[in-house]
């Protein structure tokens, strides 16, 4: 064995050791990265927040209202008060409807008078029960899942509802479960 | 004087970098380079560094908080002196910097600049345009107003509108479930280390290959580019008639590159910093986003594409276009140089040209989007409503009462989302009226739910009087009463 290919070997190992020693560093800083799909601790993006005693919802109105994020930081600020409306249909039942346009979130404006919401951004308009009724919007108003516990509306809440295809599915599946009665 | 130059003197014997400097100043440039259309590069790469300065200058004071930032910069623009003409600078000059990026890039384009042997240089610019809009982009964040808020959930929700890893890149793109704090400290990381970091060394990069290669010669229509004897037609073109590019080509790059920033000293004086908006409190819902100037042709697009097609055309039209921009080099290494003997070349300038200033155009007026106060504020023009029946009026009424202004306008008053009302009784009669009302279609919402047959019979007898003098209403072919001979 010459004395080149002896000093090529060092070379390679120290490489490859030096490879190792990267790929190892690199399993934290990737777990680090992950941690906002992650959940950090391992926690449901999604909880129970309050808006409040049902008797602010009048019956046949459609009200803003707005919650703290059931996570959120110091850092935060204002940005944790996050808005959604209100629907108040008969009395008994209820629809919650995200402030985020379907179309790309922009927040849509109730207008009682011609009972539509409209979106400042792109145009998009939905209907009362939140379908839609025109513009870019290719579905209606996110909703979320609701219930009155002791006189209060709570609804389950925490993460900006996008337009995604997996998104809206799931969202989908947590309506089913909510018995229209609970 | 003398200790000045033992100290050069000194300081070359150690570090030795006087001679490759000298050389770089001083390697030949064909001669007819030495031009005003030449400028853009350096002058681009100049308004660079001044951000990085007035980038620094603003670091001092700003705090990437989701709770502070917003009220770091009411104390830049209104308590630190000078704070607002340094935001002012830093906002312009990201303004030019985009421009001048683009019209570098136009230039190159038309004079040929990307063929045999500059397949690289071109590349290199390409990532460097993408990252002059990221930090474009980012920086629009970091101003964290309504603006930047909303912005931040336009871009979350086309993220998530990418196949399977859609909403793991809105959570990744987020830093967490909503836009938040954490959201703006991940923007200002990219904005303030990675991609300056990047920048940075593209820019080397791309400056190396310049003087590698050379820079690009005048473009003189009939004379053809081949791999094969092209570096020694550059070389003689440099070595028999080249000048050094210190001082022939140099000083009109200062010349320019001092005008530009003078320019933009100018614009911040006399326009002052970008916003901030108001604060980013999503409860406050009474606010019309927009994006900074380069990006409302995009804001236009999303606006106009059909829906099905909006998915496919956001996801894919990008990666289209990066691949033609990438492969133009070398689908087109060879052969013609000047834009005098490349029409195709000039007409896809002239079109992405007027669509982009088209697209701009339209979103600083955005027709599509409903005038959310016209039913409070715009008013119906007297002459519509003098001579009227008590019931045309009450028509009128419902007119204003139900919105129908906000996307309606009449007299050029309203909004522009459906189509003007003016002669709006020419093309339906009465009974399409109602039924176009009712029922919606095209781009119409429905009304039935929300009027009672009181008012669409009022609504419906005033869009009836809605027909210039001379021509006459639309009327239903199959009850016109049969002409007698």
């Amino acid at each position: 064995m010459s004395d080149l290919s002896r000093r090529q070997m060092f070379l390679r190992i120290s490489m490859l050791f030096n490879g190792l020693v990267g790929a190892l560093l690199a399993i934290p800083v990737v777990r680090y990265l992950l941690s906002p799909v992650t959940g950090g601790r391992g926690a449901a993006d999604n909880r129970w927040v309050s808006l409040g005693a049902v008797d602010r919802f009048p019956s046949g109105q459609t009200r803003l209202a707005a919650y703290r994020n059931p996570i959120a930081n110091l850092s935060d600020g204002e940005t944790a008060e996050i808005p959604c409306w209100v629907r108040n249909i008969d009395g008994n039942n209820f629809q919650v409807f995200a402030i985020n346009c379907a179309h790309l979130g922009c927040p849509v404006r109730w207008f009682p008078q011609s009972r539509l919401f409209m979106c400042p951004c792109h145009g998009g308009a939905y209907y009362e029960d939140g379908s839609r009724a025109s513009g870019p919007p290719e579905r209606g108003l996110f909703q979320y899942p609701f219930k009155v516990l002791d006189g209060k509306l709570q609804i389950q809440a925490g993460e900006l509802p996008t337009p995604g295809p997996s998104a809206a599915n799931r969202e989908l599946i947590n309506i089913r479960r909510q018995s229209p009665c609970a | 004087m003398r200790l000045i130059r033992t100290a050069a003197t000194w300081l070359d014997d150690r570090l030795q970098l006087g001679a490759p400097i000298r050389d770089t100043m001083e390697h030949p440039i064909p001669r007819d380079t030495a031009s005003w259309f030449y400028v853009f590069g350096s002058a681009a790469m100049t308004v660079f560094a001044f951000q990085l300065v007035t980038g620094i200058l603003l670091a001092l004071v700003y705090v990437p908080s989701g709770a502070e930032a917003w009220n770091s910069l009411q104390i830049l623009n209104h308590q630190i002196s000078l704070g607002w003409f340094i935001r002012a600078l830093h906002g312009w000059g990201s303004n030019f910097m985009l421009a001048i990026v683009l019209i570098h890039m136009v230039q190159v384009f038309l004079f040929g600049a990307y063929k045999f042997p500059r397949e690289l240089t071109w590349i290199l610019g390409i990532f460097l345009l993408l990252m002059t809009l990221g930090m474009a982009f980012t920086g629009q964040v970091l101003r964290f107003d309504q603006d930047a808020y909303w912005g931040l959930g336009i871009g979350a929700s086309i993220c998530s509108r990418v196949p399977i890893v859609g909403p793991v890149l809105v959570k990744l793109m987020l830093g967490g479930p909503i836009i938040a704090g954490a959201t703006l400290s991940r923007f200002f990381a990219l904005h303030v280390f990675v991609i300056p970091g990047l920048l940075i060394t593209f820019i080397g990069l791309h400056l190396l290959l310049v003087l590698k290669l050379g820079i690009n010669e005048w473009p003189m229509p009939g004379r053809l580019v081949r791999r094969s004897d092209y570096r020694q037609k550059y070389h003689a073109l440099t070595h028999t008639d080249g000048v050094p590019f210190v001082p022939y080509g140099v000083w009109k790059d200062a010349v320019f590159s001092g005008l530009i920033l003078l320019t933009i000293a100018a614009c911040a004086l006399y326009f002052g910093p970008f916003g901030p908006s108001g604060q980013p409190d999503p409860r406050v819902i009474q606010t019309a986003p927009r994006p900074d100037y380069f990006f409302l042709w995009l804001y236009a697009l999303l606006s106009l594409l059909p829906p099905q097609l909006e998915t496919p055309i956001l996801l894919i039209g990008p990666v289209i276009a990066l691949i033609v921009l990438l492969a133009l080099p070398f689908v087109s290494g060879e052969g013609e140089k000047s834009w005098r003997r490349r029409p195709i070349a000039v007409l896809t300038i002239l079109l992405v040209a007027v669509s982009l200033g088209t697209f701009t155009n339209m979103a600083e007026h955005t027709p599509w989007s409903p005038v959310m106060d016209a039913s409070t504020s715009a008013s119906i023009p007297s002459k519509l409503l003098s001579g009227r029946t008590p019931l045309q009026i009450q028509g009128a009424l419902v007119f204003q009462e139900k919105q129908c202004h906000n996307c309606h306008a009449l007299g050029g008053i309203g909004g522009q989302r459906g189509p003007d009302l003016d002669a709006v009784a020419v093309r339906l009669t009465g009974d399409q009226l109602v039924r176009q009302v009712l029922q919606g279609g095209g781009n119409m919402p429905a009304y039935g739910k929300n009027l009672n047959p009181a008012e669409t019979t009022a609504l419906v007898a005033f869009l009836q009087t809605l027909h210039p003098a001379a021509a006459a209403q639309a009327k239903d072919a199959s009850q016109a009463p049969v002409a007698q001979p």
